[in-house]
C-alpha cells in the first residue's frame, strides 16, 4: 500500500475545454488541456471548481474518463438537481477554463501488472466512466488480461461510449443488462444485476480475479456483497460509489 | 482568487439556519451517501468487540454487551464529507471515546482506528478526547445500518468524515502519527473541514 503512496500537493489550474462530445442525451466528455498534468492512472479522479461573479464557488470530483497518456479527460452526467454537472453538460463551450486539480485518488485503480488476475469490471449507469479508462489502459498497454465487463444502464440509448464498447478487441466481453426499457427483439439482459446474473458473469473465484464495481450505492452494494457471496475475497472486489445527491 | 468561471451563476446557497455550519467548498445534503472502498463488512454481534491496543497487544476488550452497557449519550452533530457533501444535525446514540480510553494507562499522542475490511485512519489523541470523539451504534434513533457503517463506527464531526471510521473495532495507541487508508493514498492527514484540508499539502 505504502509503495503506492501519493503525497504531493494538488494546486488547482486553469484547465480549457479543448473538446465537448456529447455521449449521451444527458451526458458529455470534456477533453481538458491542462498547463501541466503529471499524468493519472487508471481509475482515479480529479477535482473540478466553478467560481461565480459574486465569488461563490462549487467543486465537485470526476472519474477520469481517459487512459493513462492520454490528455485527461471528464465524462459528466447532467443531474437535474444538480448546479456543477448542468454548467459542464449544457453551459460550458470550447475554448471556456475552469479550475481543475489532480489526479486524485490510489486505491481504486488498475495498473498493468495486476495482470495476472481476470478483470471483473462492474458498472451502474454513469460508473462506467472510470473503467472505461481502465479498459482503454489495458488496450494502450498491450495486456491480454482476460476481461468482463457487465453493465446496467437504464435504456440502450443511455449507455455511454456504446460505440467503443461494441468494437472492444479480443479478450474483452462486454454484457449489458437494461433495467427500464428494452428495444424490440432484445435477447440480453434485463432488470437489475441479481446473484443469478452475476454468478453467470463473473469470473470464478478460484481463478483470482480483481473485480471494480462502480455506481450507485445500491447498485455497488448488491455487486459487491453477490461477489463475497461467490467466495471473492473482500480485499479483490474494489468499490466507488455515488448517491444521487449532485455530488457528481 | 479563482477566476469567475464564464457563465456559471450557481444555484445552491446554504438553507436557512446553516448559516456559518458549512465549511468553504461544501454543499448541504438531506441525503446519506455513501463512501466506502470495498465491499460492507457485516460481522456478527455475537463475536463483535471492541479492543484499545497498545504496544502489539490489546489493553483493554469489551464484548457488544459490555460496550452497551457503558454510559451512552445522544450526540447531535454536523458532519462533513471529503466528497463535498454537509449534513446538519445527525442524531447519534455513542459512547464517547473518553470512556472507553478513562480505562486504560497510557501516555500515548496519536491513535490508528483499525476497522472490519481492513480500513485504517489515524488520528491525534488530542482529537478524539475531551469529548470530541465517540464510538456510535445508533443513528436517527435506529441501529446503525451496516452501510454507514454498523454495528458501530468512529464519530468524530470536527474533521472529514473518513475520520469517522466505520465498522471500526479499536484503536491502537500511538507515540508516533502513522497514516491509515485514505491517508496513504493522498488524503490529508490532519482534514479540517474549515481549513479546507482535503488532500495532502492543503
Amino acid at each position: 500500500m505504502a509503495g503506492t503512496a501519493l503525497r504531493r500537493r494538488l494546486t488547482w489550474q486553469l484547465a480549457t475545454a479543448a473538446a465537448v462530445t456529447a455521449e449521451t442525451a444527458s451526458v458529455s466528455t470534456i477533453a481538458l488541456e491542462l498547463p501541466y498534468w503529471p499524468g493519472h492512472r487508471a481509475g482515479q479522479h480529479l477535482d473540478v471548481r466553478l467560481t461565480a461573479e459574486d465569488g461563490y464557488r462549487a467543486e465537485r470530483s470526476y472519474s477520469i474518463a481517459s487512459a493513462p497518456g492520454e490528455a485527461p479527460a471528464i465524462t459528466v452526467e447532467r443531474l437535474d438537481d444538480g448546479e456543477v454537472s448542468p454548467y459542464l453538460t449544457e453551459e460550458l463551450r470550447v475554448g471556456n477554463q475552469i479550475e481543475v486539480r489532480g489526479p486524485i485518488g490510489g486505491y481504486f485503480v488498475w495498473e498493468e501488472r495486476n495482470d495476472s488476475s481476470p478483470l471483473l469490471l462492474l458498472a451502474g449507469g454513469s460508473g462506467i466512466v472510470p473503467l472505461r479508462s481502465i479498459l482503454r489502459h489495458r488496450d494502450r498497454s498491450g495486456s491480454t488480461v482476460p476481461v468482463r465487463l457487465l453493465y446496467s444502464a437504464r435504456s440502450l440509448p443511455e449507455v455511454i461510449y456504446r460505440a467503443e464498447l461494441d468494437r472492444h478487441g479480443p479478450g474483452v466481453e462486454v454484457i449489458y443488462t437494461l433495467t427500464r426499457q428494452r428495444p424490440p427483439g432484445w435477447t440480453g439482459h434485463a432488470g437489475r444485476v441479481d446473484d443469478t446474473l452475476l454468478a453467470e458473469v463473473a469470473w470464478p473465484a478460484d481463478r483470482g480475479p480483481l473485480a471494480f464495481a462502480c455506481g450507485p450505492t445500491p447498485f455497488v452494494e448488491a455487486v459487491a456483497t453477490g461477489l463475497v457471496r461467490l467466495g471473492y475475497p473482500p480485499g479483490q472486489v474494489k468499490t466507488e460509489r455515488f448517491g444521487a445527491t449532485g455530488g457528481r | 482568487m479563482s477566476p469567475v468561471t464564464r457563465g456559471f451563476h450557481g444555484r445552491r446557497r446554504e438553507p436557512a439556519g446553516a448559516e456559518g455550519r458549512v465549511p468553504p467548498g461544501q454543499y448541504v445534503t438531506d441525503d446519506f451517501p455513501v463512501l466506502s472502498a470495498g465491499p460492507t463488512p457485516r460481522t456478527p454481534l455475537e463475536v463483535w468487540t471492541f479492543s484499545i491496543r497498545q504496544d502489539g497487544s490489546t489493553a483493554r476488550s469489551w464484548s457488544w454487551e459490555e460496550m452497551r452497557a457503558l454510559p451512552a449519550e445522544r450526540v447531535t452533530a454536523d458532519i462533513h464529507c471529503v466528497t463535498r457533501w454537509s449534513k446538519l444535525d445527525t442524531e447519534w446514540d455513542a459512547v464517547s471515546v473518553d470512556t472507553l480510553l478513562g480505562q486504560v494507562d497510557h501516555d500515548a499522542r496519536y491513535v490508528l482506528a483499525f476497522c472490519d475490511g481492513g480500513y485504517t485512519t489515524n488520528l491525534p489523541l488530542a482529537d478524539v478526547t475531551g469529548g470530541q470523539a465517540w464510538l456510535a451504534f445508533g443513528y436517527g434513533g435506529q441501529p446503525l445500518e451496516p452501510a454507514h457503517g454498523g454495528p458501530a463506527r468512529l464519530l468524530v464531526p470536527h474533521l472529514y468524515f473518513w475520520k469517522s471510521a466505520k465498522w471500526v473495532r479499536g484503536l491502537e495507541l500511538l507515540d508516533t502519527d502513522q497514516p491509515g487508508f485514505w491517508e496513504t493514498y493522498g488524503y490529508h492527514d490532519y482534514g479540517d473541514p474549515w481549513r479546507e484540508q482535503r488532500y495532502a499539502g492543503d
